[in-house]
């Protein structure tokens, strides 16, 4: 490059007055901009610190034992009772359920993107699905509330079984072509076309009566409720859904082209190159992924309060999904308002504690995720 | 980009000069929340000097915001309690109450639902979780799903104090949000029991008589339905006679105000 001809408008050679005032120009513009990166630090540890100065008051006031280990949760009651456990197991249940939706749907979608999909689609898709994550959640709660609800209360057998058979049959068929060939590999060479015919229609016939019969089951089932903790797992395991498969599309991506190529060199198929190679590879990567999907459903507040019921009670059975249950973050939101430090103290002091958890807990993932991440990089040599 | 920030913050600084020269600030309970609106809209076109800004966070919130000096005046569907008195006046602020409407709370069921009466004591056992079939009080064979507001609303401590006789409430009952969640969910449950405000009930739910009673203005003003109240309005002191706060408050006096106040669904407190 040739510097342009002109005259330029500042001589090139400074003199010791304008170098010293470049100077603390530029130690004033670091200053500036430390304090401002150090004052967003520093509001992580406020938010620490001024939840934990209001929590920590609760345990001092109740103790421990009540808050972690009954459910009776009856803050406005005389005596008032600060049972959370159900309160703690309905964010665990709900959280689970939300994973359960979101890991296998994200993780295959990502899949799909990063190593299926021509480019062409991909750049298209992929921005659709991120849009997932620009609905604002109080959509998805009077989506939940409004039109979800209804739906599980009137028809909720024939949106579970629809449901079973949507998930289970693409899975299932691909379960009956792959175990067939496996089974056909073992006849003789002569028999082996016949034989894999048979052994495909025995399985799929044998798959298809285990739908059938698991359909009828599911279909009889008659949901009291629509606002119960499968309604709001399906709801966040959706809002959980762009972020897992965006960051976990990434980790696919980032493994690089010679990965796979040295895998298709070597004679495996595609489907070979992403189970045993791309997946593993990127496997820390899909891991950070779904912790912050796991995040992203703890943390959710308005979704759960509209559509998850509230009933602080552990469902009977534990794992029965049809009964409503109320989470740590609904519980917040939804008694803040009565809750001042002048009308009751504990009664105050007890959101702080939830929160606490709650704060305690996201931090420990992301933590987690952060080293996870880490590791990963390292591995790959980036 | 620059230029667009320049014409934004001055349009900004054009609208703030532009705007009433006196704003009235209402916050609390949802119930009384649409009154307070009605009246507002009614207020600010005939004063057009006057901004008013209404919000509906709760009985509990409108309180302290009332006490904390936050809002002008405080939405409440219960009285203030004396812990709130108290805290009010350790702020130097003296909550006066302005009763501006009566309401009865009805008890709500699906349309569908052939019960037509249940007494107080069957209504306390369905929420305490002693009845939990319809069939137990003369209806289908149904598991009863159990609706109640939050501990947040002045609704659910109306409801608490008027039917509940410091008995709690079931760990099944679902908490909702508002009056017109509660109506959401009863119209599309055909299992489902709730309460609202009187205002509330349209034809997609069914309101039940209580003790034999059904809710309606005239039963409600009685006191002959039993699960009633009055709806306030709190300000910091009498507000200076002849001020836009009075004539605000005093809104539900005018023949105006209690055909806004009837038209919501709400009992006028006197009738000319």
């Amino acid at each position: 490059m040739k510097p342009k001809a002109h005259s330029p408008k500042r001589s090139l050679v400074m003199n010791a007055s304008t170098s010293r005032l470049r100077r603390l120009g530029a130690f004033l513009g670091q200053g500036f901009l430390f304090s401002v990166t150090s004052l967003s630090t520093l509001t992580v540890f406020f938010i620490f610190y001024f939840i934990a100065k209001d929590a920590f008051p609760f345990f001092k006031l109740e103790g421990f034992r009540e808050f972690f280990t009954s459910t009776h949760w009856y803050p406005s009651g005389h005596p008032a009772e600060f049972g959370a456990m159900a309160i703690f197991f309905g964010t665990g249940l709900v959280t689970l359920g939300a994973v359960a939706v979101s890991v296998p749907l994200g993780i295959s979608a990502a899949v799909c993107l990063s190593d299926v999909l021509p480019f062409n689609t991909r750049q298209i898709v992929k921005p659709v699905i991120e849009i997932l994550a620009a609905i604002p959640s109080v959509a998805y709660g009077f989506f939940a509330l409004v039109v979800f609800a209804p739906l599980l209360q009137n028809h909720g057998g024939i949106v579970l079984s629809t449901g079973a058979w949507l998930i289970l049959t693409p899975i299932l068929s691909l379960l009956v072509i792959v175990l067939g060939d496996l089974l056909a590999d073992r006849f003789p060479e002569a028999l082996r076309r016949k034989a894999r015919w048979i052994c495909t229609l025995t399985l799929g016939a044998a798959a298809l009566t285990g739908m059938m019969m698991l359909g009828n089951h599911l279909s009889a089932i008659q949901i009291a409720s629509g606002t119960n903790a499968l309604n709001v797992s399906i709801i966040l395991g959706i809002m959980a859904l762009p972020t897992i498969v965006s960051v976990s599309e990434d980790a696919l991506q980032a493994t690089g082209r010679e990965l796979r190529e040295g895998s298709y060199a070597l004679g495996a198929t595609r489907a070979e190159t992403i189970m045993k190679t791309v997946i593993p590879a990127s496997l820390s990567g899909i891991l950070a992924a779904v912790i912050l999907g796991v995040m992203r459903a703890i943390g959710e507040t308005m979704v759960v309060w509209m559509a998850s019921g509230n009933a602080s009670r552990i469902p009977e059975p534990w794992y029965n999904m049809l009964e409503p249950v109320r989470t740590l973050t609904a519980t917040i939101a939804g008694d803040m308002g009565e809750a001042d430090h002048v009308t009751g103290s504990a009664r105050f002091h007890v959101l702080f504690a939830m929160a606490f958890c709650l704060l305690t807990f996201s931090f420990v993932m992301n933590l987690v995720s952060e080293s996870i991440v880490r590791r990963s990089r390292k591995k790959l040599g980036k | 980009m620059k230029k667009a920030i320049l014409s934004a913050a001055m349009m900004t600084a054009i609208a703030c000069t532009a705007v009433a020269e006196q704003t009235i600030t209402i916050d609390g309970s949802t119930t009384v929340g649409p009154i307070a609106k009605a009246f507002a809209e009614y207020f600010m076109a005939a004063r057009p000097d006057v901004n008013i800004t209404v919000s509906e966070s709760g009985s509990g919130n409108g309180a302290k915001s009332l006490m904390n000096g936050v809002c002008d005046v405080a939405n409440l569907s219960r009285p203030m309690k004396s812990t709130e008195f108290k805290a009010a006046a350790g702020n130097d602020i003296q909550p006066v109450a302005h009763v501006v409407a009566l309401d009865g709370l009805p008890i709500l069921v699906h349309p569908q639902n052939p019960i037509q009466d249940l007494t107080i004591d069957q209504i306390r056992k369905i929420y305490t979780g002693e009845i939990t079939n319809w069939k137990e009080v003369g209806g289908p064979n149904l598991g009863i799903v159990v609706i109640t507001r939050d501990t947040n609303s002045g609704t659910y401590e109306t409801f608490e104090g008027l039917v509940m006789s410091k008995q709690k409430i079931t760990e099944k009952a679902e908490y909702v949000g508002s009056n017109g969640a509660i109506r959401q969910r009863v119209q599309t449950t055909p299992a489902a029991i709730g309460y609202a405000g009187l205002g509330f009930v349209d034809k997609t739910v069914k309101a039940l008589k209580v003790n034999g009673v059904y809710p309606s203005a005239a039963t409600v003003r009685t006191g002959e339905y039993a699960i009633a109240r009055p709806l306030f309005m709190y300000t910091n002191g009498y507000p200076k006679l002849g001020s836009a706060v009075y004539q605000f408050v005093t809104l539900y006096l005018t023949e105006d105000g209690q055909e806004m106040v009837e038209e919501i669904g709400f009992i006028p407190v006197t009738s000319y």
